[in-house]
């Protein structure tokens, strides 16, 4: 058989993963961060904190949680069934930051958990800012012709 | 050339020793490995440490179970996937014993086996070879994928990495199963570059040395009471049988997946099964010898599989070589 006809067949039978199970998985779980990111809010509301402080504070929350669930060894658990449900709220870069600091532990503070807490939040650290910039000079630019 | 090599001398595994993870405890197989860790540390403090411990009691079990010390081999044959192989080699450094350390990806059970057949031909009668192997999971995740602890998804034809491990001790001889003829396999280029199918990446170099061997020897699949292959799992098996098919072979009865048979098939995280080279290591001293000294078994084929790869040529869009050496291993006498 061809390189070619093998690609193709390969191709062809490797099972996809299933898209419908994983997106109806993904939007109720995800809700239900969500909900609990809203319910956060009203609480430190009721506590006395004005809407934006409680805005940060609901991320922080959020935050700790994830990164203590990924410390207890429970996060990836849940984001096997959960997947984009974990990974796109602030939860997935929780994750992401504290399982590479684990990972690396062992190869102390410095080269380990310093060099390589990034190794998988770093493209979208970098990219992110990268986008704040470039957004910011346009808009500087816009602001001198409005 | 690609040749089969017959031993002038054939070479028996008069000992050997497995032991295994969580999962793989777990899995259907569970109670024929020798001895299993829950934690996966072996009382280590890395996932690096626990693999060096694996591989060191593996061999010492091996040994305990002939009544050998380390000082009765004369050659070590030792391989894993972590990086420069380091593996093997802080598990054994105590131990003394001329020391060859291997990699041949999942392939590195029967390669450590061939070289070790071969080095036992061309030296005294009386030496004594032993033949270690291990993968760990929690080591190969961090080195070849993401951070243990990620939270993430993987696709229906991911495999999962064994943490496993299997020690052979090997003499001249034919009391025990032996081994009577070798084939070194050759690089087979599929054109695959998704890690997560490795199945896919090495399953033509499978179907390459089931062809060649079959050709050479003159034999058939029937002449075998078993074809077995390292871990292409469920997808790789598959596409074997599809690949021996548009060359007239056919194995499906004689045909067993090392990959396939680790893990229970209902445990979601394995997907399309096993992969490490400890999987067929630990399954070949765990099951297949086991059923050659019950009787079971009289001649098997015995093909590890060997996705040959790093992380940063998958990255670089380089594609999945495989490599499939090849071993007969035949009944004892007694």
């Amino acid at each position: 058989m061809e390189t070619k006809e093998y690609q193709a067949l390969v191709k062809r039978r490797a099972a996809r993963s299933p898209v419908v199970k994983n997106c109806a998985a993904a939007f109720w779980c995800g809700g239900l961060i969500c909900a609990l990111g809203q319910l956060l809010i009203y609480l430190y509301t009721l506590a006395g904190m004005q809407r934006r402080d409680a805005g940060t504070l609901t991320t922080i929350t959020l935050v700790f949680i994830a990164a203590l669930l990924t410390g207890i060894g429970v996060f990836d658990r849940i984001a096997r069934y959960a997947g984009a449900g974990t990974l796109l709220p602030v939860t997935g870069f929780a994750n992401s930051v504290v399982s590479p600091a684990i990972d690396n532990k062992s190869e102390g503070l410095i080269l380990g958990v310093g060099a390589k807490i990034f190794t998988v939040a770093g493209p979208v650290l970098l990219y992110a800012t990268l986008a704040g910039v470039v957004w910011g000079v346009v808009y500087f630019i816009i602001t001198l012709f409005v | 050339m690609q040749s089969v090599i017959e031993l002038q001398k054939p070479v028996e595994i008069f000992s050997s020793a497995s032991a295994v993870g969580k999962a793989e405890f777990e899995g259907p197989l569970g109670d024929c490995f020798d001895f299993h860790d829950e934690s996966e540390k072996f009382g280590q403090k890395t996932w690096e440490l626990a693999e060096s411990e694996l591989s060191h009691n593996v061999l010492a079990l091996a040994l305990n179970k002939a009544q050998l010390s380390h000082s009765d081999v004369s050659f070590l044959f030792s391989g894993d996937l972590q990086n420069q192989c380091v593996a093997s080699s802080c598990g054994h450094v105590e131990e003394q014993i001329p020391f060859f350390g291997i990699y041949g990806a999942c392939s590195t059970c029967t390669e450590g086996l061939l070289l070790a057949s071969l080095t036992l031909n061309a030296t005294k009668e009386q030496n004594i070879a032993a033949c270690v192997t291990t993968s760990h999971n929690s080591a190969a995740e961090r080195q070849f994928r993401t951070p243990i602890e990620y939270g993430g998804q993987r696709t229906p034809t991911a495999q999962w990495t064994a943490t496993a491990g299997g020690a052979f001790l090997l003499r001249c001889g034919t009391r025990a199963p032996h081994i009577v003829r070798v084939m070194p396999g050759v690089m087979v280029d599929g054109g695959i570059s998704d890690p997560n199918n490795m199945g896919a990446a090495m399953a033509p170099s499978a179907a390459a040395s089931i062809v060649s061997y079959l050709r050479l020897t003159h034999t058939r699949p029937a002449d075998y009471d078993a074809i077995v292959t390292g871990d292409l799992g469920s997808e790789g098996s598959e596409l074997l049988s599809i690949l021996l098919k548009t060359q007239s072979v056919d194995i499906s009865e004689k045909h067993l997946d090392c990959g396939k048979l680790i893990y229970d098939p209902a445990n979601a995280d394995c997907h399309a099964g096993g992969s490490g080279c400890g999987c067929s290591a630990s399954l070949l001293s765990a099951f297949f010898l086991k059923k050659m000294g019950a009787g079971e078994y009289r001649r098997i084929l015995f093909l590890s599989t060997g996705a040959l790869m790093s992380p940063s040529s998958v990255q670089q869009g380089k594609s999945i070589l495989g490599v499939a050496p090849v071993i007969e291993i035949v009944r004892g006498e007694n």
